[in-house]
């Protein structure tokens, strides 16, 4: 006779001890370190701080090696310690006009005050798998330039003066947080950009692409594309002066945008912007270009029904903690759902073959 | 887990959901926006419920989950954990002495009281998401009161199946006022959606809450020529013998043979105890 399935609870231990065997591997094999994985899978550690919302090189560390290399499940790790922290303040905006850059480089300009900076980039390596690398090969010392000691100014800030790029109009309104109020629409640009920050790497750069492929195009130049340490201020109320109270690395983009002008804007470039933790170069490249194609509207541009235009689309469907979590919940039990269906197809179905039936035999 | 604030979110994100609770509460029916954090478990997997039953519980209360009626469904075991753990409250499989009942897609078979609160866990809480994929539009329906569209849907089933063709998550009307998603229950269990306890509907990755306050009126939506109908599999349950409960349908062996047993499997088992006996018991015993 059947006998109920009990024993979840057992099943549910005994899976997590597999689980945790799984990660660790053959045990002849050393255990990783989180140490290694910080310096070695930098740009892992990178996505995980950014798309986790959490600058915090270490925890996101420990999340990849916890989730056996899968990021998005580490990327979910770190945001739910992340909504445990208690919020002391918000810090001063950054800024990423005094960054210290690793890399810089503008597709805009052959050479402008602080100059064309390569950095460590895989641009122009050949990708020829390294076979030497599986003997562990140990790398000689790069050469090393004086670094500059005064700011790289931003290139927009060289067409500014001509009046020729869309100025960004100043506001010392404190902008809404995606993390303490919950999302309407429509939205606003702060948010916007604090949505694409956070979304998935893989759909961003996929709505971006979409852009260039003629989906709402926006002829995107890349202005400036930096790398680099920002300091983190925050006012101190009880010092009543701002003190530095860190260094974060960064990746920013700003594209200049070709732009004929609308009803309300004169012809001039405009700007689409991204800013990601870390070096991730890709995915704020991709956050420009999402960023420029959701303003149509301020710009007077026509809506052509792109979806990189649609700021409920892009916004709705960007985080990948949200869509994994959906997405696999169909695999948690249906049976009371299932079991309704079976009913009314089966009820559908007798009704159906009562109509059909009888024709048969009048004929 | 010390570390962690009684039923693991701090004070003021409480504090912000019980607001949103009491909003909900005071517009039956209506989806109030909350900013729902980032639970240690999946969106999708009853986190709109984990927040609500945690800004919902005090320590004197006595926790009891279930998810497709039964208490010991894995999904249903980790938040039955998580609590214990993070609340240390007590948690019990019967439904008599629970205070707060945390579910997803059934509503226990014994009638719920007064002193108790029922917790939905809501994938979609928007019952025109289906007919109408954007938010602001959805929303200007509801303020408008707008529900032809509904109507039109139910007529099409009817004029192409001869019958509504929604089987659960069945849209209903609350105080003649909200048409509301009352989450993926079978149709079958809508009646009991007028009753005594409070019931509060969480949906986290959609950032909802709504409720419905004890003895509210509640009608599924129909038409006078096709009536609404709560619908079951034909059978007693084998187990217990019950032909009043929502049964699961098990598949036994090879052949295809079935049996029915009662889904939500606290009332199975009380009745079991007080001596009923379904068909295969007494095939068994016999």
């Amino acid at each position: 006779m059947y006998v109920a399935v009990k024993g979840g609870e057992t099943a549910i231990e005994n899976a997590h001890a597999w689980l945790a065997e799984e990660r660790r591997g053959a045990t002849d094999i050393d255990e990783l370190s989180i140490a290694q994985i910080r310096e070695q899978l930098g740009l892992a550690v990178n996505r995980v701080m950014a798309e986790g919302s959490l600058y915090d090189p270490d925890l996101a560390t420990l999340a990849i090696k916890q989730s056996r290399g899968d990021l998005i499940e580490a990327i979910f790790l770190i945001r739910a310690y992340r909504t445990t922290l208690p919020r002391f303040g918000y810090s001063n905006p950054v800024k990423t006009g005094e960054m210290a850059c690793d890399r810089r480089i503008s597709a805009t300009f052959k050479d402008a005050p602080g100059g064309q900076v390569l950095g460590p980039t895989f641009d122009y390596t050949h990708r020829l798998l390294d076979f030497k690398l599986a003997a562990e090969g140990e790398v000689p010392a790069a050469l090393t330039a004086q670094p500059r000691t005064e700011a790289t100014p931003h290139i927009t800030e060289f067409l500014k003066g001509e009046d020729i790029i869309q100025d960004e109009p100043a506001s010392d309104t404190t902008p809404g947080d995606l993390t303490r109020e919950p999302m309407e629409f429509p939205s606003n640009r702060p948010l916007r950009l604090q949505s694409l920050t956070r979304g998935d790497e893989g759909f961003v750069l996929g709505m971006a692409y979409s852009t260039q492929r003629g989906y709402a195009r926006n002829h995107a130049f890349v202005g400036e594309l930096r790398i680099g340490k920002v300091g983190v201020e925050m006012d101190i109320p009880e010092l009543g002066f701002a003190i530095d109270i860190g260094e974060i690395e960064l990746t920013e983009c700003e594209t200049v945008n070709q732009f004929k002008g609308s009803k309300t804007e004169p012809p001039q470039f405009t700007r689409g912007y991204g800013l990601v933790f870390g070096q991730s170069e890709r995915k704020s490249i991709a956050m420009a270009l999402v960023d420029r194609a959701l303003r149509w509207e301020e710009l007077g541009e026509d809506n052509l029904g792109a979806p990189a235009q649609d700021e409920e689309f892009v916004l709705s469907h960007a985080d990948n903690i949200q869509a994994t979590g959906f997405l696999e919940h169909i695999k948690l039990p249906h049976y009371v759902d299932f079991q309704s269906e079976l009913e009314l197809v089966r009820k559908l179905r007798r009704e159906a073959e009562e109509r059909i039936t009888p024709k048969e035999a009048a004929e | 887990m010390n570390e962690y604030n009684f039923a693991y979110l701090d004070e003021q994100t409480k504090r912000m959901i019980r607001r949103a609770i009491l909003k909900g509460l005071a517009v039956p029916g209506y989806q109030v926006p909350f900013a729902s954090r980032e639970m240690p478990m999946p969106y999708g997997w009853g986190t709109g419920g984990v927040q609500v039953s945690a800004a919902t519980l005090t320590p004197e209360d006595t926790f009891k989950v279930i998810d497709q009626g039964a208490d010991d469904t894995t999904n249903a075991v980790s938040i039955r954990k998580f609590f214990e753990n993070t609340a240390g409250v007590e948690t019990t499989e019967e439904t008599e002495k629970a205070t707060v009942i945390q579910t997803r897609h059934r509503i226990p078979e014994a009638k719920l009281r007064e002193d108790q609160i029922i917790v939905y866990q809501v994938p979609i809480p928007e019952p025109l998401r289906f007919l109408e994929p954007r938010e602001t539009e959805t929303r200007k329906m509801h303020s408008l009161e707008e529900y032809g569209l509904m109507h039109v849907k139910l007529y099409e089933d009817i004029s192409q199946h001869g019958a509504i063709s929604t089987a659960y998550a069945y849209p209903v009307k609350v105080l003649d006022r909200y048409v509301m998603d009352p989450s993926p229950i079978p149709k079958f269990d809508n009646p009991k959606l007028e009753m005594d306890a409070i019931q509060l509907f969480g949906a986290g990755r959609e950032q909802r809450i709504y409720a419905v306050p004890p003895h509210t009126k509640v009608v599924s939506l129909d038409f006078e020529d096709y009536p609404f109908e709560a619908t079951k599999a034909d059978h007693p349950c084998d187990l217990c013998g019950a032909e009043d409960s929502y049964l699961d349908e098990v598949i036994m062996d090879d052949a295809g043979n079935r049996m029915f047993v009662c889904s939500d499997t606290d009332y199975c088992r009380s009745r079991r105890e007080a001596g009923h006996v379904g068909r295969l018991v007494e095939e068994n015993t016999a």
